[in-house]
């Protein structure tokens, strides 16, 4: 870069200025903002937790105190530090464990959604004519299809598979992704720089990347806010109708639901599972919003 | 300044229309009528010529551009760019055309795209054409035009929004120069400036073709920036060229009454004179170009209209070497 002052000398440039892009940019603009960074970091340590944690615990998810086969109320001594289950399983572990189903299966059936409702949308949107009716008509036909029926039908053919479960909830909830995405699309392709982009040589691949892409982030991230929680919700909800995972293997969703039928004897069955829930969908809405900013260049 | 037409023409343009289907009714099935926004328009351009193309709104100015760039499709007629007809060409010869032809938007901001700086917006079409160009390469071709076109170095990684009307065409001429294209279609380059920026980006555009000796098509309905900048002069009416001049001939001579009355708009910048001044006043809109008038089009709102205007549509002729009209009463 420094030759540009040979080009210019005879206007001395004090810095070569370093082009940035606009990740660049956001990224710097992400971590100026507290409460994307403070949720980065919490989400960081819930992650942490629920990969590296159950190892560093006495008990393990599955493991059952038969000293105490009952609700044990938190103790140091037993090494239950928030008490066990009704049936003495140790309340934390299965926590734990239950993060890392939970945050699994939202991060990458949200990440399928993600990956095939921009890619369908931008291509639908801005190709238009019969793509556009053919893709579209495609996502019709999808969402008329009931989710369960459709899960038990993949389990029908590949068996019960924890993989499975993402695939089936990340290719119900692009729909939804596609359809954002495609209306974005149509009121992008349109504007004046697109044609610019277009006179300037730009393909069609480098033209839905370049342009299209960028400039939907701010809807697709709000709604990737949206997904995540519902994607949690809804493997809980395929678990308790013994589509996902199965006992003894857990997460936050199914510890949540028994916690639930247990709220009157022991709440902290309930609390605890919630608390790590909720502290994840918050942190997930905060960075959400904050990459929306971020992604503003109008916004900083 | 006569035009210099002894050279081999850049782009030839012959007889080019294009009409978009409109519908017009029909409840399930639609029915569509053509819309002749560009209908049967000729001329050609010299290497390193200015044509000005001047008419009112809806006219067809901008889409006779964008025709002749094929970003919008002809319906019939040829666009002829060094030799070679571009009509019907493949979308990678069409690409590798436009290397050398490339296009200046009326709205500076949204002619940007908002999430691109304006260093990665300069060098797009560079990124496009010649991707073996090394970051550093780039970005030092990036900084130089950006010097040549009036902005500072440091301005790479600013935004669209961030930069005036002014500096924002600024930065759109930049991206259209950065190929060292031979002809540069500017739409109406300067008509949502301000006053006071408009005399800069002109002489920047004027500047710029006498640097890399580029043609231009100048898109414009403001006729004493036309006149400031062009070689020649076209003026369309509803699709249709009414005279092709030289620019000298046609501000002084116009010979077709609708440049008549176009020229008799212009403000003179002396109150007694303008007060003088005969000015012939167009009555009615423009015709819609869904149908039409028959023979000549600018017959319904022509003073000198008569019943052979109707009828015939009026040929070419040829008052003086260069100069053509098209009017049945250009002798008077």
């Amino acid at each position: 870069m420094t030759d540009v002052n040979l080009v210019t000398p005879a206007i001395p440039v004090p810095d070569v200025i370093e082009g940035r892009s606009l990740w660049q940019d956001a990224w710097r603009r992400l971590l100026r903002n507290r409460a994307a960074l403070a949720s980065l970091i919490i989400l960081g340590v819930i992650a942490f937790l629920s990969i590296f944690g159950p190892y560093a615990l006495a008990w393990s998810y599955d493991q059952i105190d038969w000293d105490h086969v009952e609700a044990v109320p938190p103790s140091l001594a037993l090494k239950h530090y928030l008490g066990t289950d009704s049936v003495g399983r140790d309340l934390l572990a299965r926590t734990l464990f239950g993060g890392r189903v939970s945050l699994t299966v939202g991060l990458l059936a949200t990440g399928v959604a993600l990956f095939i409702g921009v890619t369908v949308g931008a291509v639908s949107g801005y190709l238009g004519g019969k793509v556009d009716q053919v893709l579209m008509r495609f996502v019709d036909l999808m969402y008329s299809v009931p989710l369960t029926f459709f899960v038990i039908i993949l389990m029908v053919l590949f068996g019960r598979n924890f993989i499975l479960m993402f695939l089936a909830i990340g290719s119900v909830e692009w729909l939804t992704m596609a359809r954002i995405v495609r209306g974005q699309t149509l009121t992008l392709k349109h504007r004046e720089f697109m044609e610019a982009a277009r006179a300037s040589g730009g393909s069609t691949v480098s033209i839905l990347l370049r342009h299209v892409v960028p400039n939907v982030l701010g809807v697709v991230i709000v709604y990737v806010t949206l997904t995540i929680p519902q994607v949690i919700l809804l493997e809980s909800f395929l678990s308790f109708l013994g589509l996902g995972v199965q006992e003894p293997m857990t997460s936050w969703g199914v510890l949540i639901n028994e916690g639930a039928a247990e709220l009157e004897i022991t709440p902290r069955t309930l609390i605890v599972p919630a608390i790590f829930m909720t502290a994840t969908l918050f942190c997930f809405n905060f960075l959400g919003d904050g990459l929306r900013d971020a992604l503003d260049p109008k916004d900083r | 300044m006569t035009a210099p037409l002894l050279q081999a023409p850049l782009l030839q343009v012959r007889d080019l229309k294009v009409h978009f289907p409109v519908k017009t009714g029909g409840l399930l099935i639609g029915r569509y009528q053509p819309l002749h926004a560009v209908d049967g328009v000729s001329f050609d351009l010299a290497p390193g010529e200015t044509l000005g193309i001047v008419g009112e709104s809806g006219c067809g100015k901008s889409t006779l551009g964008r025709a002749v760039l094929q970003l919008l499709p002809a319906t019939s007629g040829a666009v002829i760019w060094l030799g070679q007809e571009m009509t019907g060409l493949s979308a990678k010869e069409i690409k590798a055309a436009r290397e050398n032809m490339q296009i200046v938007f009326q709205d500076p901001l949204a002619s940007l795209d908002p999430r691109m700086t304006a260093g990665d917006i300069i060098a797009e079409p560079l990124r496009n054409y010649h991707p073996e160009l090394s970051r550093a390469e780039t970005a030092r071709r990036v900084a130089e035009l950006m010097e040549q076109v009036g902005l500072l170095p440091g301005m790479i990684n600013r935004y669209p929004h961030e930069f005036s009307g002014g500096q924002c065409q600024r930065i759109g001429i930049a991206r259209a120069m950065i190929l060292k294209p031979k002809l540069v279609i500017c739409d109406e380059p300067v008509s949502a400036l301000d006053v006071s920026v408009r005399a800069q980006v002109i002489n920047l555009l004027k500047d710029l073709q006498k640097a890399f000796g580029l043609a231009m098509l100048f898109i414009s309905h403001d006729l004493a920036v036309v006149r400031h900048i062009s070689d020649r002069v076209l003026v369309l009416y509803l699709g249709k060229v009414m005279e092709l001049a030289p620019r000298d001939l046609l501000y002084q001579a116009p010979r077709h009454p609708y440049t008549r009355a176009l020229m008799s708009a212009v403000p003179i910048p002396d109150p007694a004179l303008e007060r003088a001044k005969p000015r012939i006043i167009l009555t009615g809109d423009l015709p819609s170009p869904l149908n039409p008038p028959s023979g000549c089009v600018f017959r319904t709102r022509c003073p000198k209209a008569t019943d052979i205007c109707a009828q015939v549509e009026p040929v070419r002729e040829s008052p003086a070497p260069g100069h053509d009209v098209w009017c049945h009463h250009s002798r008077d």
